[in-house]
């Protein structure tokens, strides 16, 4: 088994109307149900506003913080889950469904294996 | 006393070979490199010893076996140096591998092991660019420097991208699996898009000088017949297989004396390979049985019309323009709406056809403007069909189509 990070990338701009919110929502926490009785989800977390964030960068020694999110551009991260699988396959198959569900690209990515980074 | 085999003999098998030994030590092992290198160890072996031993009575068993054994020798090695990276480089962890001993593995390889490979080589989740260079690879045999010579890129840029696309086989764990039934349809057309990529880059280079390049096209062909085996029972298989052969059955006439490019209507049909023909044409009876259109088999069975025609004159446009209307119904589109206009050019005149062409949004396709400038031309539209025919040689990366064109432009003088 291994671990998938699926990323929500989600545009800048005023959220959807309620009603198209609480479609989405609906149709997530079902995505989630049906990955927790897979034994598949492991963590979910939505995330504030990319205006929230503060990036920390250390510059000469000193560390340096920014506000606003990392990276310049028009979408940025707006939560992420943690799932298990067996293979790219099956992640895909529950990045297509998280990807109807909340209307946004999902990225894909595999987690290196704890393994490898044990000293 | 047997006769020693000639090196072209020896050549041959391997190219039969490469691929289905690939694929077996990958079953095995779960590592395309190792499979690689086990098998080119194997190739260094039989050349060595096959010109004096002879060939085996299988040599596909040879390579197998001897392959398997340089793999255990290699693992062995790294085991011996305790190489936790080696063994994490694995492409797939063991618990993905089938439990098979390498001591024994079926050294009759199961059709299913070249089967998960063109699945694997073609996973969605690569770039085109990258499964097309994964199956030339592993499929076809080709060398790193072939593939990129064929696709016009540095070696160095191939070599990367093969890299990568190994890596991420390995890291995100694409698996060396057939598909299952429910996503089998979708996956073999990523195949077969990969195939008839390959088959378009050699007829047509689109870029470059040659007009064709002879070994793109036969390794698809190859690449066709060998998915016509492993896929028997889906018609588009079979379909751009016939499309391969009746495309190629006509490249001896394509080309004329200095390279230049021979349009079909002026092309010497005595040229044309007529045992590719009928073997297409074969294949198109074959597949008209099972009434389960697509894109490849109606294609393949206008070419067959095209093959049918002792000359041009006597060509059933009428029938080629009704498998067109069929082929706008299923795949429509304005690249097959402009080929069918050129249909409905024979059989309802230049006028009919340019009214259709002059609707489609194809500014950037230098076909586009090299159909209506002949059509402009035969409505003796001159000057408009000299302004589209210069439009088409700017947008024209090949240079012998572009000196067509040119000869062309300059006709209308």
């Amino acid at each position: 088994m291994k671990q998938y990070l699926l990323s929500v990338y989600q545009p800048d701009g005023p959220p959807p109307s309620p009603q198209a919110l609480e479609t989405i929502m609906r149709d997530v926490l079902a995505v989630r149900a049906e990955m927790k009785a897979a034994g598949a989800w492991v963590f979910t977390a939505g995330l504030h506003p990319a205006s929230t964030a503060t990036v920390v960068r250390v510059k000469n020694g000193e560390a340096l913080m920014t506000d606003g999110p990392f990276a310049e551009g028009k979408e940025h991260l707006g939560g992420f889950s943690v799932i298990r699988a067996e293979d790219l396959d099956q992640a895909l198959e529950w990045g297509r469904k998280l990807a109807r569900a909340t209307t946004l690209p999902i990225e894909i990515r595999p987690i290196q294996d704890d393994r490898r980074t044990e000293g | 006393m047997t006769t020693a085999p000639a090196a072209s003999e020896i050549e041959c098998v391997f190219r039969q070979e490469y691929s289905r030994a690939v694929a077996v030590l990958i079953r095995a092992f779960g590592d395309i490199d190792l499979a690689e290198e086990a098998v080119q160890d194997a190739f260094t072996a039989a050349s060595e010893r096959w010109p004096a031993s002879g060939l085996p009575p299988s040599p596909a068993g040879w390579i197998i076996a001897t392959a398997r054994n340089r793999a255990i020798d290699r693992l062995r090695r790294e085991t011996t140096r305790q190489d936790r990276h080696a063994e994490a480089t694995r492409l797939f962890s063991s618990d993905m591998v089938m439990p098979v001993d390498p001591v024994n593995i079926d050294v009759d390889p199961m059709p299913d092991d070249r089967l998960r490979l063109i699945f694997t080589c073609c996973h969605p989740s690569l770039a085109v660019q990258s499964q097309v260079a994964l199956t030339l690879r592993l499929l076809a045999g080709l060398t790193t420097a072939e593939i990129a010579r064929a696709f016009l890129v540095p070696e160095a840029t191939m070599a990367q991208r093969i890299v990568r696309a190994k890596g991420k086989i390995r890291d995100a764990r694409i698996p060396y699996k057939v598909p299952d039934a429910r996503e089998l349809p979708n996956r073999v057309n990523s195949v077969l898009a990969v195939v008839y990529l390959v088959f378009n880059e050699g007829y047509t280079a689109t870029s470059g000088d040659r007009l064709t390049r002879d070994e793109l096209c036969a390794e698809a062909i190859r690449l066709g017949r060998l998915l016509v085996e492993l896929v028997p029972d889906d018609p588009e298989v079979t379909g751009l297989l016939a499309l391969m052969l009746l495309v190629e059955s006509r490249r001896a006439a394509r080309t004329g004396r200095r390279g230049e490019l021979v349009r079909l209507a002026d092309q010497d049909r005595a040229l044309w390979n007529r045992a590719l023909i009928e073997e297409g044409q074969h294949l198109v009876r074959s597949y008209l049985k099972w009434n389960r259109p697509g894109p490849y088999q109606i294609q393949a069975a206008i070419n067959a019309v095209h093959s049918d025609a002792a000359s041009a004159g006597v060509t059933d446009w009428t029938q080629i323009l009704l498998l067109y209307d069929q082929l706008e119904a299923i795949a429509p589109g304005p690249i097959v709406a402009l080929n069918r206009a050129v249909a409905l050019a024979e059989v309802q005149g230049p006028h009919a056809a340019l009214t259709v062409v002059d609707a489609l949004d194809l500014e950037r396709y230098y076909l586009f403007h090299a159909i209506r400038a002949d059509l402009l031309r035969r409505l003796g539209r001159l000057s408009e069909a000299a302004l589209a025919y210069e439009s088409a040689i700017r947008l024209c990366e090949n240079a012998a189509e572009r000196e067509f064109l040119q000869t062309r432009r300059q006709s209308l003088d």
